[in-house]
């Protein structure tokens, strides 16, 4: 058998598991998550069977102009998050170290790089993109990125290019920004070969809104004493709002996730047992460390009760406008986290810490992601001098799991409760 | 009452014995490569030599990379508070601690009651660690005794760029091989060493009196280097190595 025909089976069963599973969810109150993803991924790997088409978006670009053409989008990074999570990362770096790619590169694009050409990882590497989409709102990496990407597979890319907003949102900007939604559509309806569909678009928008305040929602129920959710359990659930946001599928997964933690709410039940300390997590988690960072902190009756990562997907809902979707959109997707200037990222964070009452704020400077590490300092330093809560910053990296040093990182985390525990007794 | 502190840190190991806010005895080993046997050893021997027994120890306390290792300690804390309380017994008005270890170091400011208010480590690099003299050390053949006192005769560094060790170390023979003074050279060692421990003071600020302890306290050249850098005099802790251990007993005592 010719190994383009063995392709042919292995993509035919992944398709007919793909049906019968998405069949069997139907009948599902409550499908969870790992399910969801099972079909996602089943779907888009056998795309080329049922006549979708497939494209790889960064993670913070927008997704329901894809959706509305039934166009699966595809993550790297959110591959890379698995990858991490497996452990993965640092052999798959190590490889695109040997391809010529320096170490200092992200590690999810080099993670990302790597696994391309030989189909590794935990999921046996992505399925093949019929285009790329990329949107610079989260960093300047992915530029190059996807131009390797697009050299690599020969497919289209779309560059949507969101100018950083040191402070507010000019007039400028924002005629720039709608312009280039006009192009992407443009974009897609060639991609696809056929013509735009407005009203759904329309649809994919208002779901995406729903989904996007539901994910708000859901993190809120943490300000409650004990939280009923942790940041590492934002970290698992956080899939869907990347992945599917503007799909029903997102709306009902966090319509029964969020009854789920109100529940919990009302019988006073805490993730962390006996919770004491409250803390507020900074950056993208440690991939390859969550079930041992959740633990070192829960042994100091400590809880990450919010983070500014994962409300990284919910918090522009206030630039959206549900019935001029398309247009709000390019503002909404402009002004995320990631594109503003230090003072209005230290802002929300100030905001974050009064909403969430911590007592704690944990940094992590992240090798890999240059946007979210360079104005750590300062916001720590505003922090400080705005709400004199202790802060700890720990070096490590998302996904490159050579880049953690569990002796040292142990012993910061262990002095940083100690001034924590100190703290809390002089004020009761 | 009679309370120990034990401090098993990457190179040494240290204990302690504190009675009634008087100093008892100390003791510094090597670590080795086994940390439990390193902390059990320490303790016997200072027991020994001071003529008590564990009996007569109310209370352990164990700090250090090795303190999980400490199976009689009845309780760890971390060196960053043990440094804190061994610095303000030593001198109640102490306001920030420098600490250089074997493998990492530390800035520590502490408020008007002693207690720690922050601190920042060395991130993952021996650079400025007493690891990274020893190193230097080797390579320029003297005693690491010997080391901070010939700095004192330079007249004119030399100039290290590198922060990392092995680039440093590379750069150092290249130094040699130039015919510079080993005096100079040495002294740039030190130079380079000041020049990463203050700007990891700068984030924790600098607020006198500062105080330097850890093993490479001992070393006048590093002391001498820093203190011009800063700007500001800095007094080197009366039993800068054990300094850790001391301030472990001490928050034995408190239990």
């Amino acid at each position: 058998m010719t190994s383009s025909n063995s392709d042919f089976w292995k993509t035919l069963g992944i398709y007919l598991f793909g049906k019968a599973k998405k069949l069997s969810l139907a009948f599902k109150k409550a499908p969870t998550m790992k399910e969801l993803m099972m079909v996602y991924y089943a779907e888009a790997k056998s795309a080329s069977l049922s006549g979708r088409k497939v494209a790889w978006i960064t993670s913070g670009g927008p997704v329901e102009p894809l959706i509305a053409m039934d166009v699966i989008p595809v993550y790297p990074e959110n591959h890379g998050a698995m990858i991490g999570a497996s452990k993965m990362g640092g052999g798959l770096c190590e490889k695109a170290e040997a391809m010529g790619y320096s170490n200092d590169l992200c590690s999810y694009a080099r993670s990302d790089i790597a696994c391309a050409t030989v189909n590794g990882g935990p999921i046996g590497g992505l399925p093949r993109p019929d285009m790329l989409v990329c949107c610079n709102n989260i960093c300047g990496t992915v530029l190059k990125w996807y131009e390797i990407q697009a050299r690599y597979f020969n497919v289209p890319l779309f560059i949507l290019d969101t100018p950083f907003c040191h402070t507010g949102y000019s007039e400028e900007a924002a005629r720039y920004v709608r312009a280039q939604i006009d192009e992407y559509i443009t974009f897609i309806e060639d991609a696809c070969h056929k013509k735009y569909n407005f009203d759904k678009l329309t649809e994919a928008g208002l779901l995406s809104f729903e989904a996007q305040k539901l994910w708000q929602a859901v993190l809120d129920t943490a300000a409650s004493r004990p939280a009923p959710l942790s940041a590492f359990d934002a970290f698992y659930h956080l899939a869907l709002i990347v992945t599917l946001r503007g799909t029903k599928e997102a709306v009902s997964y966090y319509q029964n996730l969020l009854a789920v933690m109100k529940d919990r709410v009302a019988r006073g039940e805490g993730v962390v047992p006996g919770e004491k300390y409250r803390l507020l997590w900074d950056n993208i988690p440690i991939w390859h460390r969550t079930r041992w960072l959740s633990n070192k902190f829960a042994s100091h009756n400590a809880c990450l009760v919010a983070d500014t990562y994962t409300s990284a997907w919910c918090g522009v809902t206030k630039y959206i406008d549900e019935n001029r979707f398309m247009d709000s959109m390019a503002e909404a997707y402009t002004r995320i986290y990631l594109n503003i200037g230090v003072d209005e990222m230290a802002k929300m964070v100030l905001d974050m810490i009064d909403k969430y009452d911590v007592d704690g704020f944990v940094l992590h400077s992240n090798r890999s992601c240059k946007p979210y590490s360079f104005g750590q300092l300062d916001i720590q330093r505003i922090v400080e001098a705005e709400r004199g809560i202790p802060c700890l910053m720990i070096e490590s990296d998302m996904t490159d799991e050579r880049s953690f040093a569990e002796g040292q990182i142990s012993t910061r985390i262990d002095a940083f409760m100690e001034i924590i525990k100190e703290r809390k007794k002089e004020t009761r | 009452m009679i309370t120990a502190g034990i401090d098993i840190g990457s190179i040494t190991a240290k204990a302690a014995l504190v009675q009634d806010g008087r100093i008892l005895g100390d003791k510094v080993i090597f670590t080795g490569y086994n940390a439990a046997a390193a902390g059990k050893r320490v303790y016997e021997e200072l027991l020994a030599e001071i003529g008590v027994t564990s009996k007569d120890v109310a209370k352990v306390v164990a700090t250090g990379y090795g303190r999980n290792a400490v199976a009689f300690a009845d309780k760890t804390f971390t060196e960053i508070l043990a440094h804190a309380a061994g610095a303000h017994y030593a001198d109640p008005r102490v306001k920030t601690i420098v600490d250089i270890g074997g493998q990492d170091s530390k800035a520590i400011s502490l408020d008007d009651k002693g207690k720690v208010k922050n601190f920042i480590m060395n991130d993952k690099c021996a650079a400025g660690t007493g690891r990274f003299l020893e190193v230097m050390a080797r390579a320029m053949e003297v005693n690491l005794d010997e080391f901070g006192s010939m700095s004192l005769a330079s007249q004119a560094p030399a100039k290290i760029s590198s922060i990392c060790t092995v680039f440093a170390e590379s750069e150092v023979i290249s130094l040699i091989a130039r015919g510079e003074k080993r005096p100079d050279i040495i002294s740039g060692i030190h130079e380079s060493i000041a020049a990463r421990i203050s700007a990891m003071l700068a984030r924790v600020g600098v607020v006198e009196p500062v105080m330097i302890t850890g093993g490479v306290a001992k070393n006048a050249g590093v002391v001498a280097a820093l203190s011009k850098k800063l700007g500001v005099p800095i007094e080197v802790s009366p039993h800068a190595q054990q300094n850790g251990a001391i301030g472990a007993a001490i928050l034995a005592a408190a239990l």
